[in-house]
């Protein structure tokens, strides 16, 4: 097994809960080392409780694990709801002076600070969370100076006293900590490598920045305003429009019309949001305006759990906008996918002229990982497909701006350009773009338009690679997801593998189209199958039934709002395999 | 695209013909403020590959298809949030908004106003028949108290919008009434409107010829007076426009409302359109600024 380490913070919104967790991102990123960090919150900005996750090793870490090595309560609250996940070798941080912390398991070390005498508290409200930062470093075998480096950078606009103050109160917990706590076994590594620590929403949006997105909008709506916040505060140095609108409807429709001027434009929001999109996303089809939508679902249905993570909006997107048109829907894999992803779908969406959506979760637009700046690559491939933006030389007055094709593609003039007049239509329309939905309705030409466009759709499973599995060749059990699951579903694999059940995966990145003769060829040979997915119905089974008729052995699925950790995955993988269940839904232990 | 226009060059009203006639009803209102707008376009002599022409849906709005220039017919209620974004991505061009007022005041109600308040830089003509057509005859919200119609045929007991009013108070900052029956009056404000650097409304009574027999032609005709023959009346002044605005009876004002030219439109107060239209600009960003956003993140 890998080595990981995994500190969890709990406490109440307001607390400072975020601080301490941004401290250690930095710091083991810029250690050489991997992480991924969770935060399970609630839709509230004082109070509540809210608990974060990092883990951290020097290999790739893409979930929040199974085991919580250093626990950092900020109240009494925290301690009760946690202390009892806490297993051998783990360590509990805390405030002696406000924590009753009750009796862990033999095995993990209570580490009481007395704030009070380490750190002066009448003039500094979070001294305990600092204090507590510092005796965590020095457990884990991190040098001071990567503290002070941090606290100097976060403190420095304050000022001097400030920063001293800061660092002074770190080196009382560190000090403190490494005369009287024991260390953990094994500390820490450094590696050459550095990261960028990033969320799944700020991927997205520099993927689109570096797609060529030059028009963005939105409509505030957790867990998607991440994308907002990082365009709006990036607009002007990447030469991006960037608008808050007033709802979803108006989002769409502004982004529509600004692809339609020619701008590649992509909007974001979550399930409620895409709700009112989904008109607009059929005028996008019908226009033949391309446009990127990303939906970063959380649980529904309605408002649902604002906060929390699922997989449950496939069907709204494979449903979205009423009649036949064709559509590209990705989900990405893991935090870095989510940056690559974009440019991916704007080509596609930009060839094919028609919407292309993102369809993102909690678990990925706010959970934050380590990438490789490698794997951001901001020069991708752009292409934006049979554009017009100039007049033709060789113009003979006879442009069709829906001309029949073998493709289905036709060339898209944008306003401006003299001699390609025409009207983009919601109602359906001839190759001219005259209405043949009014006056003069024309079964012949209707069913010739209707084809012209659905032909676009062999020309996107084309474009887009069937998925691979992932893992050993020859296994007993084949896990399939989708998605934001790929990390946890990798690590079940492996732990699986280790304990004697050789476990490999099929994770899809490409939701439409499907290719689901490639699904079919990879299942038949498989030994087991079981399908995972955050959701309650099976919302990827059932599509990959009505696809493909494959029906398989099992199904995990889970919809309490929290992601998957990978023993949840391994103990129903066994459970099934013992021929116990079918359909395995897991308890989330962790009470968030 | 701003393409040079060669001197011989002259926009014409041939030019300015759609590929199709207007499936109007004989009669119609609208009729008139197609002509208008096309009078419009050859006064002031602008490339119809320049001008973008974008619609709801409703009998009104199947104007864009009417006529020869760019041309948008979206989803009812959507037009000004399609054409704020065509605006935005190209501000070189003259963007036309044109509907109803189902379309307009009332699923559309929600980015009416907040495309006044933006300021963006476009006219927006609402042919203003007080009922809804395409859907034969039902109240619009501009449909008077007590009109009868097939979805209220006991009468109207809800108070219509005042477009008018709505418009002042919303912060556009252009605002006129025409008549499409009286077309050198229309023509001259569509030329207005057009020229305005900001969101210009232009509410048009259009009279239904078939399913409002109450605000008919005969009934506007003795009506409309114009707020241009009263020399003392002053459209920067904008407590006297929300006065006018609620005048409607036997006398009711036609013409330019309001006016205010102080304010910067949308495009103009986004640093981020100085270098020019978004379409006409690099795809790419600079690898310097993409470093920057990486090294944020480390």
């Amino acid at each position: 097994m890998k080595q990981t380490f995994a500190i969890a913070i709990g406490g109440a919104a307001g607390q400072g809960v975020a601080t301490p967790g941004d401290i250690f991102a930095k710091i083991f990123s810029r250690r050489g080392l991997h992480l991924n960090a969770y935060n399970a919150y609630q839709s509230i900005i004082r109070g509540g409780h809210t608990f974060l996750t990092i883990r951290t090793g020097p290999e790739k870490v893409t979930n929040m694990g199974d085991r919580i090595d250093l626990l950092i309560p900020l109240n009494q609250d925290s301690v009760d709801r946690h202390l009892g996940l806490l297993t051998e070798g783990a360590a509990c941080v805390y405030n002696a002076e406000t924590i009753k912390p009750g009796a862990a398991v033999d095995g993990v070390q209570l580490c009481p600070l007395p704030v009070s005498k380490l750190a002066d508290i009448t003039r500094n409200k979070v001294a305990q969370n600092t204090l507590a930062v510092g005796a965590a470093l020095s457990m884990a075998g991190v040098g001071f100076k990567a503290l002070e480096e941090v606290l100097t950078e976060q403190f420095k606009k304050k000022g001097d006293a400030v920063v001293a103050e800061n660092v002074g109160i770190a080196r009382a917990g560190y000090e403190y900590a490494s005369a009287n706590f024991k260390p953990f076994p094994r500390p820490l590594p450094m590696t050459e490598n550095r990261y960028a620590v990033m969320s799944g929403n700020i991927a997205m949006a520099m993927g689109g920045a570096a797609a060529g997105v030059k028009f963005y909008c939105a409509y505030p709506m957790s867990p998607s305003t991440g994308v907002l916040h990082w365009m709006a505060a990036h607009a002007r140095k990447a030469g991006i429009m960037v608008r808050q609108v007033e709802d979803e409807i108006g989002v769409v429709n502004m982004a529509i019309g600004a692809a339609h001027a020619g701008a590649r434009s992509m909007c974001a929001t979550s399930g409620g949001g895409f709700a009112l999109m989904s008109e607009g996303l059929g005028l996008s089809a019908m226009m033949e305006t391309p446009v990127v939508v990303i939906d970063c679902q959380r649980a529904g249905p309605s408002t649902g759990v604002p906060t929390k993570t699922e997989q449950g909006d496939l069907w709204q997107m494979l449903g979205a906008a009423f009649g036949d048109y064709p559509r590209v829907i990705a989900c990405p894999l893991d935090i870095a996918d989510s940056f690559k992803i974009i440019a991916e779908i704007f080509n596609i969406a930009d060839r094919f002229q028609c919407p292309g959506i993102v369809l993102s979760d909690l678990l990925l637009s706010e959970g934050r990982l380590s990438v490789d700046p490698k794997d951001l690559d901001f020069a991708p491939v752009i292409d934006r497909g049979e554009l017009i933006t100039a007049p033709e030389a060789n113009g003979n007055g006879g442009y069709k701006r829906y001309k029949i094709t073998m493709s289905g593609v036709s060339p898209r003039a944008i306003p401006g350009v003299a001699g390609h007049t025409h009207t983009a239509a919601s109602d359906e329309h001839d190759e001219d773009g005259v209405l043949i939905s009014d006056e003069f309705t024309n079964p012949t030409k209707r069913r010739a338009m209707m084809e012209k466009r659905m032909r676009k759709v062999a020309g996107i499973a084309a474009a887009v690679p069937p998925p691979e599995l992932g893992g050993p060749a020859d296994a007993d059990v084949t896990l399939i997801g989708w998605g934001s699951t790929k990390g946890v579903i990798e690590e079940a694999c492996e732990i699986l593998t280790e304990q004697g059940i050789p476990a490999n995966q099929l994770q899809i990145r490409w939701l439409v189209p499907l290719h689901g003769d490639a699904i079919v060829n990879i299942l038949k040979n498989a030994r087991h199958t079981i399908i995972v997915e955050n959701n309650y119905s099976g919302q990827f089974a059932r599509y990959l039934r009505s696809e493909t008729s494959f029906v398989p052995d099992g199904h995990i699925r889970k919809y309490d709002g929290e992601p998957f950790m990978p023993h949840h995955i391994v103990n129903a993988v066994k459970e099934q395999l013992a021929g116990k269940s079918k359909l395995s839904v897991p308890e989330h232990e962790v009470l968030v | 695209m701003a393409t040079a226009l060669s001197p011989q060059w002259q926009v014409t009203m041939a030019d300015l013909k759609g590929k199709v006639e207007p499936d109007w009803c004989p009669g119609c209102g609208d009729f008139g403020v197609l002509a208008a707008v096309e009078k419009a376009l050859v006064e002031l002599q602008i490339p119809n590959h320049n001008v973008v022409t974008i619609s709801g849906i409703g009998c009104s709005s199947n104007f864009p298809g009417f006529i020869n220039t760019y041309g948008m017919h979206t989803l009812h209620g959507r037009a000004l949030a399609v054409a704020t974004g065509v605006k935005l991505a190209n501000h070189d061009l003259t963007v036309l908004v044109t509907g109803g007022d189902g379309d307009g005041f009332g699923i559309g109600g929600n980015h009416f106003m907040h495309t006044m308040r933006r300021n963006v830089d476009l006219l927006y003509i609402v042919m203003d028949n007080q009922i809804y057509g395409l859907t034969t005859g039902q109240t619009s919200p501009t449909s008077r108290v007590g009109m009868k119609t097939k979805s209220m045929p006991f009468g109207n007991i809800e108070a219509p919008v005042n477009p008018i009013s709505m418009a002042l108070a919303a912060g556009a900052t252009f605002i006129a009434r025409g008549f499409s029956a009286e077309q050198k009056h229309l023509t001259e404000l569509i030329k207005q409107g057009i020229q305005h650097k900001g969101f210009s409304f232009l509410d048009v009574f259009s009279p239904c010829v078939t399913y409002n027999h109450d605000n008919t032609y005969q009934w506007f005709r003795p009506r409309v007076k114009k707020l241009e023959d009263d020399a003392a009346y002053d459209p920067r002044d904008w407590v006297a426009a929300m006065e006018k605005s609620l005048l409607w009876g036997d006398e009711i004002p036609i013409g330019k409302f309001f006016e205010r030219t102080d304010l910067p439109a949308l495009h103009a107060a986004e640093p981020v359109l100085e270098s020019g239209p978004l379409v006409h600009g690099e795809c790419r960003i600079a690898p310097d600024v993409t470093r920057s956003f990486v090294q944020e993140l480390m």
